[in-house]
């Protein structure tokens, strides 16, 4: 018989720490539940952040994952602008910042992962900025706007999206990329070219295979980007998106193990007994592909959640998703099943227009050597993407010469 | 400000009132009605806030836009009346709005 009456702490209320909260409730957890934030306001999407939130599109109100009342109403003690300092797993047991001790019979880490910034002279300026939380992307909104510059260092999902707002809020966009194309460790060199055209025709500067030497400012506010080559790139504002560390502080001190991030099962759990880790800060099985690694996204932080809470609660386990990914920029969405791990091949079904102006619609597959779809990339081709991530999950063969004839629907190239 | 009621499944009803200008979908996840899981939070882009609508309503509920109609294609267990719903518009005339949800979303 499960018990579904311990108390339940979970660190970190962010997508994951959010969902799991409500989740415990859906699933019928019994006990209380305390959530601990450091940020000052109640779980959120952060997704829109760099996008429709950014341009505008979508309020405070919208990005939050629940009401306010929620917490109180499903009686989950949502504790804000809260910091927990410390954990201890024999004794079962957070510190806090203020001193206060809160006892737990299960810990369920979602501490999520920081920004990471650049060592180099200059990051503590004021307007270099990172956008990870609500905060963040109000200072960014802030720096934007008809007449401005954004410098952004680092052409992966977050600078490219924010690039995209900031053409769409009248900005000019310079992107600083370290290696010689943008996306260069999460994109194929197709998609890379795509979308480093389709910015340029919309007006964004790139400058790839370039170092970054300082953020240099007048007083302490930061005007320009000095490069490895010594030019400057003069700016009102650089946002830094050079990806994430995980935050395994806790977790190390509890004696979890970690690697890239917290070790984690299939039920998230740690390898400390009563102690579970979800979302960003994680490692966790790929059981698609017999691998472990870290994936920072929201369909992640969800299905860690499902799986910790349905753990929890004595559900069956949830089944294994395949990891996907998506990006909206100007009209695209960018679509992305899967990894491309054990891939030989890649099979094109359709192609990026020639003219950057015009409509895109293609997709990328990559197949391993007996043609199961390893990963699918997928730019305004929703039913390649869905059937894609099938199978994906179902290891069905598909043929090559029909996927790569867009006279053939997606629902006849299984083999 | 409109009632909608999403029916579970298992048959558990849940009748929630939603502002205008909110997503079906919103609507669910804010009042954490189980069996919509949004991964995407409404960017149309992860078909798991799939629903049944009513058929007294489907007319409307409004036409599915290529992008959905898409991605249902390829959804488990779709029907005529199935749709995404990130992509259903509350407004006062869908007041009293009946969607059913799937077994699975996934």
């Amino acid at each position: 018989m499960i018990q579904t009456s311990g108390r339940i702490v979970i660190v970190g209320a962010g997508h994951a720490g959010g969902t799991v909260a409500a989740l415990l409730r859906q699933y019928g957890w019994q006990g209380p539940i305390t959530l601990l934030g450091d940020e000052p306001i109640a779980p959120y999407q952060r997704p829109p952040l760099s996008k429709a939130w950014l341009k505008g599109e979508a309020d405070a109100e919208s990005l939050a994952l629940k009401p306010l009342s929620f917490y109180a109403e499903a009686g989950i003690d949502l504790r804000l602008d809260t910091q927990a300092t410390s954990a201890d797993a024999n004794q079962k047991v957070v510190a806090l910042a203020s001193g206060e001790q809160i006892g737990f019979d299960h810990l369920i880490l979602a501490t999520g992962a920081a920004a990471r910034k650049l060592p180099i002279a200059g990051g503590d300026l004021r307007g270099v900025l990172s956008l990870r939380t609500a905060a963040d992307a109000e200072a960014l909104k802030a720096a934007l706007g008809p007449g401005k510059t954004l410098a952004v260092v680092g052409g992966g999902y977050v600078g490219l999206e924010a690039a995209a707002s900031a053409r769409a809020l009248g900005a000019e966009v310079v992107v600083i990329e370290r290696e010689a194309r943008i996306l260069a460790r999460v994109a194929g060199a197709v998609l890379s070219d795509f979308f480093q055209s389709y910015h340029a025709a919309r007006g964004v500067t790139f400058i790839c295979a370039a170092g970054v030497e300082a953020f240099e400012g007048v007083g302490d506010q930061f005007a320009g980007v000095r490069l490895a080559d010594g030019r400057l790139i003069a700016a009102d504002a650089a946002l830094v998106g050079v990806g994430a560390s995980p935050n395994i502080g806790l977790a190390r001190q509890m004696g979890c193990a970690c690697g890239q991030g917290v070790i984690i099962d299939l039920n998230a759990m740690t390898s400390v007994a009563d102690v579970y880790a979800i979302g960003d800060c994680t490692e966790r099985p790929l059981p698609l592909y017999g691998v472990q690694g870290r994936l920072e996204s929201v369909p992640n932080a969800l299905e860690q959640a499902k799986q910790a809470a349905a753990h929890l609660c004595g559900r069956p386990a949830p089944a294994p998703e395949a990891p996907w990914f998506w990006s909206d920029q100007y009209d695209l969405k960018l679509q992305i099943a899967g990894l491309p791990l054990h891939a030989v091949r890649a099979v094109m079904r359709g192609a990026p227009p020639e003219n950057p102006m015009d409509p895109a619609r293609f997709a990328i597959f990559h197949l391993d050597a007996e043609n199961h779809v390893q990963a699918v990339e997928a730019i305004n081709a929703p039913a390649e993407f869905m059937m894609g991530r099938q199978v994906l999950s179902s290891r069905k063969a598909v043929s090559p010469e029909k996927l790569a004839d867009m006279s053939i629907s997606m629902k006849e190239v299984a083999v | 400000m409109a009632k909608i009621t999403f029916i579970e499944h298992s048959g558990a009803a849940h009748e929630v009132e939603a502002k205008d200008g909110l997503s079906v979908m919103e609507a669910a996840v804010k009042n954490n009605v189980p069996g919509i899981d949004a991964d995407c939070g409404g960017a149309c882009a992860c078909a798991t806030c799939h629903v049944y609508v009513d058929e007294a309503w489907v007319p409307k509920t409004g036409a599915k836009g290529a992008m959905e109609e898409s991605m249902l294609d390829f959804a488990e267990g779709v029907q005529p009346n199935s749709r995404l719903s990130c992509q259903i518009k509350i407004s006062a005339d869908l007041d009293g709005l009946v969607v059913r949800l799937p077994e699975s979303q996934h």
